[in-house]
Protein backbone atom coordinates (compact mmCIF):
# COMPACT_ATOMS: atom_id res chain seq x y z
CA UNK A 1 0.00 0.00 0.00
CA UNK A 2 2.76 2.42 1.04
CA UNK A 3 4.76 1.54 -2.07
CA UNK A 4 1.72 2.12 -4.28
CA UNK A 5 1.18 5.58 -2.77
CA UNK A 6 4.87 6.35 -3.28
CA UNK A 7 4.67 5.23 -6.91
CA UNK A 8 1.55 7.35 -7.45
CA UNK A 9 3.23 10.46 -5.99
CA UNK A 10 6.37 9.77 -8.07
CA UNK A 11 4.30 9.48 -11.23
CA UNK A 12 2.24 12.57 -10.41
CA UNK A 13 5.31 14.67 -9.64
CA UNK A 14 7.02 13.44 -12.84
CA UNK A 15 4.00 14.38 -14.94
CA UNK A 16 3.71 17.69 -13.12
CA UNK A 17 7.38 18.46 -13.87
CA UNK A 18 6.89 17.63 -17.57
CA UNK A 19 3.79 19.85 -17.72
CA UNK A 20 5.76 22.64 -16.01
CA UNK A 21 8.61 22.25 -18.52
CA UNK A 22 6.12 22.66 -21.36
CA UNK A 23 4.77 25.91 -19.84
CA UNK A 24 8.23 27.23 -18.93
CA UNK A 25 9.73 26.57 -22.36
CA UNK A 26 6.82 27.12 -24.70
CA UNK A 27 4.22 29.32 -23.06
CA UNK A 28 5.99 31.84 -20.84
CA UNK A 29 7.59 34.81 -22.62
CA UNK A 30 11.29 35.69 -22.40
CA UNK A 31 12.35 38.12 -19.71
CA UNK A 32 12.97 41.59 -21.21
CA UNK A 33 16.55 42.06 -19.97
CA UNK A 34 17.81 38.46 -19.66
CA UNK A 35 16.23 36.68 -22.61
CA UNK A 36 15.83 32.90 -22.33
CA UNK A 37 18.36 32.33 -19.55
CA UNK A 38 16.01 33.63 -16.81
CA UNK A 39 14.17 30.27 -17.08
CA UNK A 40 16.94 28.70 -14.99
CA UNK A 41 15.19 30.46 -12.10
CA UNK A 42 12.47 27.77 -12.26
CA UNK A 43 14.97 25.18 -11.04
CA UNK A 44 17.41 27.41 -9.15
CA UNK A 45 14.98 29.02 -6.69
CA UNK A 46 12.76 25.94 -6.03
CA UNK A 47 15.95 23.87 -5.66
CA UNK A 48 17.14 26.12 -2.85
CA UNK A 49 13.75 26.31 -1.15
CA UNK A 50 13.50 22.50 -1.25
CA UNK A 51 17.00 22.04 0.14
CA UNK A 52 16.46 24.55 2.95
CA UNK A 53 13.12 22.91 3.82
CA UNK A 54 14.85 19.51 3.95
CA UNK A 55 17.59 20.87 6.24
CA UNK A 56 14.97 22.47 8.48
CA UNK A 57 13.09 19.18 8.82
CA UNK A 58 16.39 17.34 9.36
CA UNK A 59 17.16 19.78 12.18
CA UNK A 60 13.75 19.09 13.75
CA UNK A 61 14.31 15.33 13.43
CA UNK A 62 17.71 15.77 15.09
CA UNK A 63 16.17 17.66 18.02
CA UNK A 64 13.59 14.87 18.28
CA UNK A 65 16.38 12.28 18.31
CA UNK A 66 18.25 14.06 21.10
CA UNK A 67 15.09 14.28 23.20
CA UNK A 68 13.64 10.80 22.60
CA UNK A 69 16.64 8.81 21.30
CA UNK A 70 14.26 7.40 18.71
CA UNK A 71 16.30 5.75 15.88
CA UNK A 72 13.53 6.62 13.41
CA UNK A 73 14.27 10.33 13.96
CA UNK A 74 17.91 9.71 13.06
CA UNK A 75 16.81 7.85 9.92
CA UNK A 76 14.65 10.81 8.89
CA UNK A 77 17.50 13.24 9.62
CA UNK A 78 20.01 11.44 7.39
CA UNK A 79 17.52 10.88 4.54
CA UNK A 80 16.42 14.53 4.61
CA UNK A 81 19.99 15.80 4.77
CA UNK A 82 21.12 13.69 1.83
CA UNK A 83 18.21 14.86 -0.33
CA UNK A 84 18.80 18.44 0.84
CA UNK A 85 22.45 18.18 -0.20
CA UNK A 86 21.46 17.00 -3.70
CA UNK A 87 19.16 20.01 -4.04
CA UNK A 88 21.93 22.29 -2.74
CA UNK A 89 24.14 20.94 -5.54
CA UNK A 90 21.30 21.61 -7.97
CA UNK A 91 21.01 25.20 -6.70
CA UNK A 92 24.76 25.78 -6.94
CA UNK A 93 25.09 24.24 -10.44
CA UNK A 94 22.12 26.11 -11.95
CA UNK A 95 23.24 29.34 -10.25
CA UNK A 96 26.71 29.04 -11.77
CA UNK A 97 25.33 28.63 -15.30
CA UNK A 98 23.02 31.61 -14.77
CA UNK A 99 25.91 33.69 -13.37
CA UNK A 100 28.05 32.89 -16.41
CA UNK A 101 25.60 34.76 -18.62
CA UNK A 102 24.40 37.52 -16.30
CA UNK A 103 27.67 38.35 -14.49
CA UNK A 104 30.11 37.02 -17.10
CA UNK A 105 31.76 34.66 -14.61
CA UNK A 106 30.90 31.20 -13.26
CA UNK A 107 31.53 32.16 -9.64
CA UNK A 108 32.19 35.17 -7.40
CA UNK A 109 32.99 35.12 -3.68
CA UNK A 110 29.90 37.17 -2.91
CA UNK A 111 28.50 36.59 0.64
CA UNK A 112 25.41 34.74 -0.64
CA UNK A 113 27.40 32.39 -2.88
CA UNK A 114 30.13 31.90 -0.30
CA UNK A 115 27.65 31.02 2.43
CA UNK A 116 25.74 28.72 0.08
CA UNK A 117 29.00 26.90 -0.59
CA UNK A 118 29.86 26.76 3.13
CA UNK A 119 26.37 25.37 3.77
CA UNK A 120 26.98 22.65 1.16
CA UNK A 121 30.37 21.78 2.72
CA UNK A 122 28.90 21.57 6.23
CA UNK A 123 26.10 19.20 5.19
CA UNK A 124 28.46 17.13 3.02
CA UNK A 125 30.67 16.96 6.14
CA UNK A 126 27.68 15.75 8.17
CA UNK A 127 27.13 12.89 5.72
CA UNK A 128 30.85 11.98 5.73
CA UNK A 129 31.01 12.15 9.52
CA UNK A 130 28.23 9.58 9.80
CA UNK A 131 30.31 7.12 7.77
CA UNK A 132 33.19 7.35 10.25
CA UNK A 133 31.20 6.33 13.38
CA UNK A 134 30.20 2.67 13.69
CA UNK A 135 28.29 2.66 16.96
CA UNK A 136 24.67 3.66 16.06
CA UNK A 137 23.89 5.49 19.32
CA UNK A 138 27.05 7.58 19.22
CA UNK A 139 26.60 8.23 15.49
CA UNK A 140 23.02 9.43 16.00
CA UNK A 141 23.95 11.66 18.95
CA UNK A 142 26.94 13.36 17.29
CA UNK A 143 25.16 13.69 13.93
CA UNK A 144 22.12 15.26 15.59
CA UNK A 145 24.27 17.91 17.32
CA UNK A 146 26.09 18.66 14.03
CA UNK A 147 22.78 18.90 12.15
CA UNK A 148 21.34 21.40 14.65
CA UNK A 149 24.45 23.62 14.50
CA UNK A 150 24.65 23.22 10.71
CA UNK A 151 21.25 24.84 10.37
CA UNK A 152 22.86 28.15 11.42
CA UNK A 153 24.58 28.16 8.01
CA UNK A 154 21.16 27.82 6.32
CA UNK A 155 19.84 30.86 8.23
CA UNK A 156 22.93 32.91 7.33
CA UNK A 157 22.66 31.85 3.65
CA UNK A 158 18.97 32.72 3.58
CA UNK A 159 19.45 36.12 5.23
CA UNK A 160 22.73 37.01 3.47
CA UNK A 161 20.96 38.92 0.68
CA UNK A 162 19.41 41.17 3.32
CA UNK A 163 22.53 41.59 5.46
CA UNK A 164 25.09 42.14 2.68
CA UNK A 165 23.95 43.80 -0.55
CA UNK A 166 26.58 42.80 -3.10
CA UNK A 167 26.50 40.82 -6.36
CA UNK A 168 23.62 38.41 -5.82
CA UNK A 169 20.17 40.01 -6.37
CA UNK A 170 18.03 40.81 -3.33
CA UNK A 171 14.63 39.30 -2.50
CA UNK A 172 12.37 39.04 -5.56
CA UNK A 173 9.57 36.70 -4.49
CA UNK A 174 6.54 38.62 -3.22
CA UNK A 175 6.24 36.73 0.09
CA UNK A 176 9.75 37.87 0.94
CA UNK A 177 9.97 41.26 -0.77
CA UNK A 178 6.57 42.35 0.55
CA UNK A 179 5.53 43.57 -2.90
CA UNK A 180 5.08 42.21 -6.43
CA UNK A 181 8.48 42.49 -8.12
CA UNK A 182 7.98 39.80 -10.75
CA UNK A 183 5.25 39.21 -13.29
CA UNK A 184 2.52 37.19 -11.48
CA UNK A 185 2.47 34.55 -14.26
CA UNK A 186 6.23 34.03 -13.93
CA UNK A 187 6.09 33.94 -10.13
CA UNK A 188 3.10 31.58 -10.18
CA UNK A 189 4.99 29.16 -12.40
CA UNK A 190 7.90 29.25 -9.99
CA UNK A 191 5.63 28.04 -7.20
CA UNK A 192 4.21 25.33 -9.49
CA UNK A 193 7.70 24.01 -10.13
CA UNK A 194 8.63 24.30 -6.47
CA UNK A 195 5.58 22.18 -5.59
CA UNK A 196 6.51 19.56 -8.21
CA UNK A 197 10.16 19.45 -7.10
CA UNK A 198 9.14 19.19 -3.44
CA UNK A 199 6.86 16.24 -4.25
CA UNK A 200 9.72 14.61 -6.16
CA UNK A 201 12.10 15.32 -3.25
CA UNK A 202 9.56 13.69 -0.91
CA UNK A 203 9.57 10.54 -3.02
CA UNK A 204 13.37 10.23 -3.14
CA UNK A 205 13.53 11.01 0.57
CA UNK A 206 11.15 8.11 1.28
CA UNK A 207 13.29 5.81 -0.90
CA UNK A 208 16.40 6.90 0.99
CA UNK A 209 14.57 6.40 4.30
CA UNK A 210 13.73 2.82 3.30
CA UNK A 211 17.41 2.19 2.59
CA UNK A 212 18.45 3.60 5.95
CA UNK A 213 16.05 1.15 7.61
CA UNK A 214 17.42 -1.69 5.51
CA UNK A 215 20.95 -0.66 6.51
CA UNK A 216 19.97 -0.86 10.19
CA UNK A 217 18.50 -4.32 9.62
CA UNK A 218 21.72 -5.33 7.89
CA UNK A 219 23.86 -3.99 10.75
CA UNK A 220 21.72 -5.89 13.27
CA UNK A 221 22.04 -9.10 11.23
CA UNK A 222 25.81 -8.64 11.01
CA UNK A 223 26.08 -8.15 14.79
CA UNK A 224 23.95 -11.25 15.37
CA UNK A 225 26.06 -13.29 12.93
CA UNK A 226 29.28 -12.23 14.66
CA UNK A 227 27.84 -13.09 18.07
CA UNK A 228 27.14 -16.70 17.02
CA UNK B 1 12.09 32.18 -27.76
CA UNK B 2 15.15 34.43 -27.61
CA UNK B 3 18.05 32.37 -29.01
CA UNK B 4 20.85 34.49 -27.40
CA UNK B 5 21.24 32.47 -24.21
CA UNK B 6 19.39 29.37 -25.23
CA UNK B 7 22.46 27.11 -25.06
CA UNK B 8 23.30 28.14 -21.49
CA UNK B 9 19.68 27.77 -20.47
CA UNK B 10 19.86 24.24 -21.84
CA UNK B 11 23.07 23.62 -19.83
CA UNK B 12 21.32 24.80 -16.67
CA UNK B 13 18.31 22.56 -17.22
CA UNK B 14 20.55 19.64 -18.20
CA UNK B 15 22.65 20.09 -15.02
CA UNK B 16 19.50 20.02 -12.87
CA UNK B 17 18.03 16.92 -14.53
CA UNK B 18 21.38 15.16 -14.67
CA UNK B 19 21.93 15.64 -10.92
CA UNK B 20 18.49 14.29 -10.05
CA UNK B 21 18.78 11.36 -12.47
CA UNK B 22 22.28 10.48 -11.23
CA UNK B 23 21.11 10.50 -7.62
CA UNK B 24 18.11 8.36 -8.48
CA UNK B 25 20.38 5.82 -10.19
CA UNK B 26 22.68 5.82 -7.15
CA UNK B 27 19.67 5.11 -4.94
CA UNK B 28 18.54 2.23 -7.15
CA UNK B 29 22.00 0.62 -7.22
CA UNK B 30 22.45 1.11 -3.44
CA UNK B 31 19.06 -0.51 -2.82
CA UNK B 32 19.88 -3.59 -4.89
CA UNK B 33 23.24 -3.99 -3.10
CA UNK B 34 21.59 -3.70 0.32
CA UNK B 35 18.89 -6.22 -0.62
CA UNK B 36 21.51 -8.68 -1.83
CA UNK B 37 23.53 -8.34 1.38
CA UNK B 38 20.45 -8.76 3.60
CA UNK B 39 19.35 -11.84 1.62
CA UNK B 40 22.84 -13.37 1.78
CA UNK B 41 23.08 -12.87 5.54
CA UNK B 42 19.58 -14.29 6.11
CA UNK B 43 20.42 -17.35 3.98
CA UNK B 44 23.69 -17.80 5.86
CA UNK B 45 21.88 -17.66 9.21
CA UNK B 46 19.25 -20.16 8.04
CA UNK B 47 21.97 -22.58 6.94
CA UNK B 48 23.72 -22.23 10.28
CA UNK B 49 20.48 -22.89 12.16
CA UNK B 50 19.84 -26.04 10.07
CA UNK B 51 23.37 -27.32 10.82
CA UNK B 52 23.25 -26.36 14.50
Amino acid sequence: MKNKILMAVALASGLYLVRNLYVILLQLPDEAAQGAIYRIMYFHVPGWITSFSAYFLAGLASVWYLIKRDPRADEYAVALTEVGTIFTMLGLATGMVWARIIWGVWWVWDPRLTWAFICFLIYAGYLMLRKTIDEPGQRGRIAAVVSIFAFVSVIITYKSIDWWRTQHPGAVLSFRAGEQRMDPAMEGMLFHNWFALTAFAGVIMMLRLGQERMQRELDALRRYTHSL
Amino acid sequence: MDQRNFLYMFYGFAAAWFLLAAYLLTLVSRESKLRKEVDNLKRMLEEREKKG
